[in-house]
């Protein structure tokens, strides 16, 4: 594993901080711990001398924050509307289906996660998704399988689930 | 011009040392590669070219070259905008015309190599793209000129001009095509209040929907005194559909900062930010590489180009709301609160981000902003149509042939796009509907498709400009579910500070959802209810769009409405006649199995979740209609192709 940075060291980076940098300090936060614990946005209130109720106001408004860990592989699904009309609803079902889980959910083994995305700006290639920031162009229920299969081997090789 | 040209090694005296005037031309043809010694190979990618595979082809070439001892050097360009053809590799040899080609997988790329580097390029190929006449080198006998291909015929590339020629990574070749030159016009020959005078003579106006004239906009800006004014470059393209700025910024960095800086310096900025999607990372690692490289060029930073003026650029990165697309949301997802709008006036022009006067500008409309500086207004004016100037990007997907970057002069028609850009529809389906404008705007018919596309044209047809997204559809797509999808987005999307946005279209979806449900089950109430609402459709929109507070709300009904204005009869299929004429909407979808197909191995009825197939083995099935719910999981299933959608 490499090293994590750790909430002092991302703040430390926000000397004197004020109102302005909250969504780049979350957007740290979450790309280091995958999501928004509630510690984490206790310690962030505390440096920025802001109530949680506000940060949770401001977390919970935007679509990128989470407040779960996501799964080892991170499925963002592209329903755009150049998706949609290439049949990404039938690429959601199929992932959800073969997942066994909904949008927004974490598989139980915690290898996988489904997000729904507004617009991955691939149109040209609809329908996209992307896993861990690799996108797959052209999706279709049943590439959905092997594309799957292909992470369920990569992670059994490198050991099981964490 | 009376100013030296800054553009030497290429820049500010001090940074980097100023050649000499031969020297100087030598370099910006070694970095226009119009000299190269060895053989360029440019890789297209953009996100689009990457995930349809260019890296892959790469690494293949590459091994190409070291297992027949050759060289040649690489550049990684953005994105040309043939996004169905991905990935497009081109191969320019000393001396020749560069050559591009179409769909390199990496088992192609071997044919594809032997031809260049036998000398040989064979026209009838079918990875052959054409040549380019870009570069001053002797053509290949019978090779197409790829500029006469139809995707790019009708084209008129101003934004893009540069997109998938240069490195985007290098600052140093956007310099040497005339890049920063115009912002160094302005900064030396020029005053802000002509530097506003001369966009609002070229008549350009804002690329990001509601097509306000840029020029105006900066004066306000310009005339209100202020300690510290804010330009912002409104890079959150939120539009599903629509990905035309992520390809300028992927493509072509440089553009949008020198946009930018002469912008911050026509209203006396000091500070400018650039607010972009987190969904676009390789367009926010370009732009921290730019911003870098221009700051280390004294073309950012105190003092630029010893005029005094200083700017300063600042990367925000967005955090995932439609809404922020909208000026006034996006100044308060900055400050770090929630992205909600507030009423105008005050305009951010008088009080903007933290109070103070801010402009706030697409990507694409900075992108046109430096040529229109440097070659004057008048030949930005000299196109496009009575109101409405220059050319606009469209990204153009869905359904046709070819699916990519378009960029055209405004009065084309959308025909033209559709069909000869795109190439019409793919598989021979016949066409449907052009959504255009993204949740905002409207879907047009095959009867309007002769408009010609301006600001205003497309109002007349219930549709709107928006940022630029073209989704085409065809037989196949159902105009109902389409009116759904974005009313589904729009009710998930609104803010929620103001009630009709935030209720209304709710209930719009709520309508459009029970038009669209099946009816098993349905008690008289609840058939009254779906009546009532259908009815009430038109009103409630009218509503929607008369009192929300933004842009978001105001527009939120136009899908609604335009699809109910000109596929009324595709409505009232679904209303009264309780069927779904594409066969997209599953709950009015009914399933029945063919006898004469079924070989009764049950695979259907084990799958089926509501035991609604009937049927024992090795006998034809049957499907119980008042039990099936639409779900398709026995048409999934069927290997004999037994199971018939039914209209």
């Amino acid at each position: 594993m490499s090293e994590r940075k750790t909430m002092g060291d991302i703040l430390n980076g926000y000397q004197n901080a004020s109102r302005d940098s909250l969504i780049p300090i979350l957007q740290d936060v979450q790309n280091e711990f995958g999501f928004l614990s509630r510690e984490s946005v206790l310690e962030i209130g505390k440096h920025l001398r802001l109530p949680a109720s506000k940060i949770y106001g401001v977390a919970t408004f935007y679509n990128q924050f989470r407040f779960q860990p996501t799964g080892r592989f991170h499925i963002m699904i592209c329903r755009g509307t150049a998706c949609h009309v290439k049949g990404s609803a039938a690429v959601l079902a199929a992932l959800e289906k073969e997942l066994s889980i909904k949008a927004g959910e974490t598989s139980e083994d915690g290898l996988f996660s489904i997000e729904v995305v507004a617009c991955i700006g691939a149109c040209g290639l609809a329908p996209v998704l992307s896993i861990n920031g690799e996108i797959y162009a052209g999706m279709d229920e049943e590439k959905v399988k092997t594309v799957l299969d292909t992470y369920r081997k990569k992670a059994s090789q490198e050991g099981g689930a964490k | 011009m009376t100013f030296t040209p800054l553009l030497s090694p290429l820049t500010h005296e001090g940074v980097k040392t100023q050649a000499t005037p031969e020297g100087y031309d030598k370099l910006v043809k070694t970095l226009r590669r119009e000299n190269i010694t060895k053989p360029v190979i440019y890789v297209g990618a953009g996100t689009c070219g990457i995930s349809a595979g260019a890296l892959k082809a790469k690494d293949e070439i590459v091994k190409y070259l070291a297992a027949n001892s050759l060289d040649a050097d690489f550049v990684d360009v953005g994105c040309i905008g043939l996004c169905s053809e991905e990935p497009l590799i081109d191969v320019q040899m000393p001396g020749r015309l560069r050559v591009s080609f179409k769909r390199v997988t990496s088992d192609k790329v071997k044919g594809i190599m032997d031809q260049m580097f036998q000398q040989k390029p064979d026209p009838g190929c079918a990875e052959m793209l054409g040549q380019l006449k870009d570069t001053n080198g002797t053509p290949w006998d019978g090779v197409p000129y790829m500029f006469d291909h139809p995707f790019f015929k009708q084209q008129t590339r101003r934004v893009l001009k540069n997109c998938g020629f240069i490195n985007p990574v290098s600052i140093d070749e956007y310099l040497a095509r005339d890049g920063y030159k115009g912002f160094a016009k302005a900064l030396h020959t020029m005053t802000p209040p002509e530097v506003c005078n001369e966009i609002e003579l070229s008549g350009l106006r804002g690329r990001g929907g509601g097509g306000f004239p840029t020029g105006k906009k900066w004066k306000f800006a310009l005339n209100t005194s202020s300690n510290q004014k804010y330009m912002i470059c409104n890079a959150d393209e939120g539009d599903p559909g629509a990905f035309m700025d992520r390809a300028v910024i992927e493509g072509d960095p440089h553009a949008v900062l020198e946009g930018l800086a002469i912008a911050a310096y026509a209203i006396g900025a000091s500070k400018a930010y650039v607010y972009i999607r987190a969904e676009y990372p390789l367009a926010i690692e370009r732009l921290i590489l730019a911003i870098k490289q221009a700051t280390d060029y004294g073309l950012l930073g105190e003092n630029i180009l010893d005029s005094g003026f200083d700017l300063k650029i600042i990367i925000k990165k967005g955090a995932g709301a439609f809404v922020c697309g909208e000026e006034t949301a996006l100044m308060h997802s900055i400050e770090g609160k929630r992205g909600m709008p507030r009423p105008r006036p005050p305009y951010p022009a008088i009080s903007g981000l933290f109070g103070k006067p801010s402009v706030v500008n697409n990507v694409e409309t900075l992108a046109n902003v430096p040529s229109i500086i440097l070659n004057g207004a008048a030949e930005h004016a000299a196109i496009g149509t009575a109101g409405s100037k220059g050319t606009k990007v469209f990204a153009l997907s869905g359904k046709v042939l070819r699916t990519g970057l378009v960029e055209v002069v405004m009065g084309t028609k959308l025909r033209d796009i559709i069909y000869t850009i795109g190439g019409g529809m793919a598989h021979g389906k016949k066409f449907k509907a052009v959504q255009i404008g993204g949740p905002s705007g409207g879907c047009i018919p095959e009867a309007r498709l002769d408009i010609e596309i301006d600001y205003e044209s497309l109002k007349t047809v219930g549709a709107m400009m928006g940022s630029g997204g073209l989704v085409s559809m065809d037989e196949d797509n159902c105009m109902v579910d389409v009116a759904k999808f974005f009313m589904d987005f729009i009710q998930r999307e609104s803010c929620g500070k103001c009630i009709p946005c935030r209720e209304g279209t709710r209930r719009m979806l709520e309508i459009l959802q029970a038009i669209t449900h099946g009816r098993g089950t349905e008690k008289d109430y609840d058939a009254l209810k779906r009546f009532k609402g259908v009815m009430m459709l038109p009103r409630l929109a009218k509503v929607i769009q008369d009192t929300s507070l933004c842009g978001l709300g105001q527009t939120a009904p136009n899908p609604v409405l335009s699809t109910l204005r000109w596929f009324r009869d595709e409505y009232e299929a679904h209303i009264f006649e309780r069927r779904c004429p594409a066969g997209v909407c599953r709950g009015l979808v009914k399933y029945a199995i063919i006898a004469d197909k079924c070989k009764g191995c049950t695979v259907c009825a084990k799958n089926c979740p509501t035991g609604a197939i009937t049927g024992s083995l090795k006998k034809p099935h049957f499907i119980d209609v008042n039990k099936c719910i639409g779900c398709g999981a026995c048409k999934s299933v069927c290997k004999f192709d037994a199971v018939t959608v039914q209209n």
